[in-house]
């Protein structure tokens, strides 16, 4: 028998190595955290600026985020939740989808079509972006089924709480040149100023299949479809009709829409 | 031509990992519809399968035969995590694109190839420059696979725009099936034919024939 066939040898050699390995590979995860947690960060924070339009070159992306105001709200009373710290916020990719694992937290769902998971959770943390003490912006966190998987982005709404601003994806497994096409700057460039509610007041925002007909009447309601992602498309317009519905924001959108027009009533 | 010069350059034209192994093709065709990326998983596999031939070799004396599978595994694993964080660190964008392939260099064939196949009987250099030498064959088909898909698929080269899309208002359809990984299959496919061409003793011989059926021809010798 060769010598490093005995027992001892090959336990030596083997959890040597292993040692050996793993050390050097716990240094280098520790000492790359931080640049690593910074530049998710730092990802998620561009995402959230340019899907309301904000981002530009010239300033940074820390600096620009600081003048977006961060806030809990629960889906299921349209309140504002102010006892979870927006710092603190515990959820995976920048959200919430966390609290859809306890039943507690959750509310569960009909069917697996849109959200991956049978829950939903109760709390979500939306982005305000605002000037003057004005809200200028309101970002949610939308997440949807596509054809590989989900895409996970963000959806930037005026404060008229109607009219779309942009809508961004910052995690997706589509397919690059088809699927993967919603991160085509001139598709994005569609979702600017189209509306969301009908009259009366159903979530009516979808991508059509094929291209929208700009004198039809409703084309305020409609985005072209991603050709050749017939599945990517359907995904965004559920991702946005539950989202907005009122499994989704709706409830909380209501209610800040009557708070601002009290407000505004107030001014004048 | 020199031995080390030999075993660097051989795994480029005459021992291509890709077109004459036909090892790690698996990556070859999922991360080549951009060349960017691409490049950055060629450095990827290139400095793994250099380095895991290196230690690999360094502690081949010591290896017990019985678990020699395992710890090279250890060791190329190790290698391959290293490289994912060092890309979340320095490069997070196009980490977030090659996301699962960087972690799928463990189970590239070329890695553990060359490493029970080359660095477990050979010193510590020659085995270096022999990962070297398959990355960069490995690396070469990769970056043409990927030029060609990437220019047929998207217009474009590095990313900078050559045909500009139907999709940003100019006139070139993409062609969607270039951005398909079915169609690295075809591209290699086309490449090995083309190489093997040029080197004629890469053909491989048919592993059988079909007997003539001819009543003239007396019996025909079975190949063994």
């Amino acid at each position: 028998m060769n010598k490093n066939d005995t027992l001892l040898k090959t336990l030596f050699v083997g959890i040597s190595v292993c040692l050996f390995c793993s050390i050097i590979i716990s240094t280098a995860a520790v000492e790359l955290r931080g640049l690593q947690q910074q530049n998710k960060l730092k990802d998620q924070q561009s995402k959230i600026l340019s899907s309301a339009g904000l981002l530009t070159n010239k300033t940074s992306v820390s600096e620009l985020f600081s003048s977006i105001e961060e806030k809990i709200i629960n889906l299921e009373t349209g309140e504002y939740e102010d006892s979870l710290d927006p710092n603190t916020f515990n959820g995976r990719l920048f959200e919430s989808q966390d609290y859809s694992k306890d039943l507690t937290t959750s509310i569960v769902l009909s069917s697996k079509k849109v959200l991956t998971s049978k829950t939903r959770e109760n709390f979500a943390k939306i982005y305000f972006y605002k000037e003057g003490g004005q809200i200028k912006a309101i970002v949610l966190p939308v997440r949807g089924l596509g054809l590989w998987g989900t895409l996970y982005g963000y959806l930037a709404i005026e404060p008229d709480l109607e009219t779309i601003i942009g809508l961004e994806y910052h995690t997706h497994k589509e397919t690059p040149g088809l699927g993967a096409e919603v991160d085509n700057p001139r598709w994005k460039s569609l979702w600017k100023g189209k509306k969301i509610y009908s009259q009366s007041g159903e979530v009516k925002i979808s991508v059509i299949k094929g291209l929208v007909d700009p004198d039809s009447s409703e084309a305020d309601y409609q985005i072209d479809g991603l050709s050749g992602a017939t599945i990517t498309s359907t995904g965004v317009s559920n991702m946005l009709s539950f989202w907005l519905g009122d499994l989704g924001y709706g409830k909380f959108l209501k209610k800040l829409k009557k708070e601002l027009e009290e407000k505004e009533i107030f001014n004048v | 031509m020199s031995k080390t010069r030999e075993v660097l350059l051989n795994p480029i034209f005459n021992d291509n990992p890709i077109a004459l192994q036909i090892l790690g093709i698996c990556s070859a065709l999922a991360v080549t519809s951009n060349l960017y990326v691409t490049l950055i998983m060629c450095v990827a596999l290139t400095s793994v399968v250099s380095l895991s031939n290196l230690f690999v070799s360094i502690i081949r004396h010591h290896i017990p035969t019985n678990v020699r599978m395992i710890i090279q595994m250890t060791i190329v694993a190790s290698l391959v995590i290293l490289v994912d964080e060092l890309l979340k660190a320095y490069d997070y964008e196009s980490s977030k694109t090659l996301s699962v392939f960087v972690g799928l260099i463990i189970t590239n064939c070329i890695v553990m190839g060359r490493a029970e196949g080359f660095a477990m009987q050979n010193s510590p250099w020659p085995s270096f420059l022999d990962g070297l030498g398959n990355g960069i064959g490995y690396s070469l088909i990769l970056i043409i696979v990927a030029t060609i898909r990437e220019f047929f698929g998207s217009g474009s080269f590095f990313g900078y725009e050559i045909l500009v899309l139907v999709q940003n208002g100019g006139w070139y359809p993409g062609n969607n099936f270039a951005l398909l990984p079915l169609s690295s299959f075809f591209i290699i496919g086309v490449f090995i034919w083309l190489l093997r061409s040029w080197k004629t003793g890469q053909i491989e011989e048919p592993e059988y024939r079909i007997a003539r059926n001819n009543l003239e021809t007396k019996e025909v010798k079975p190949r063994i």
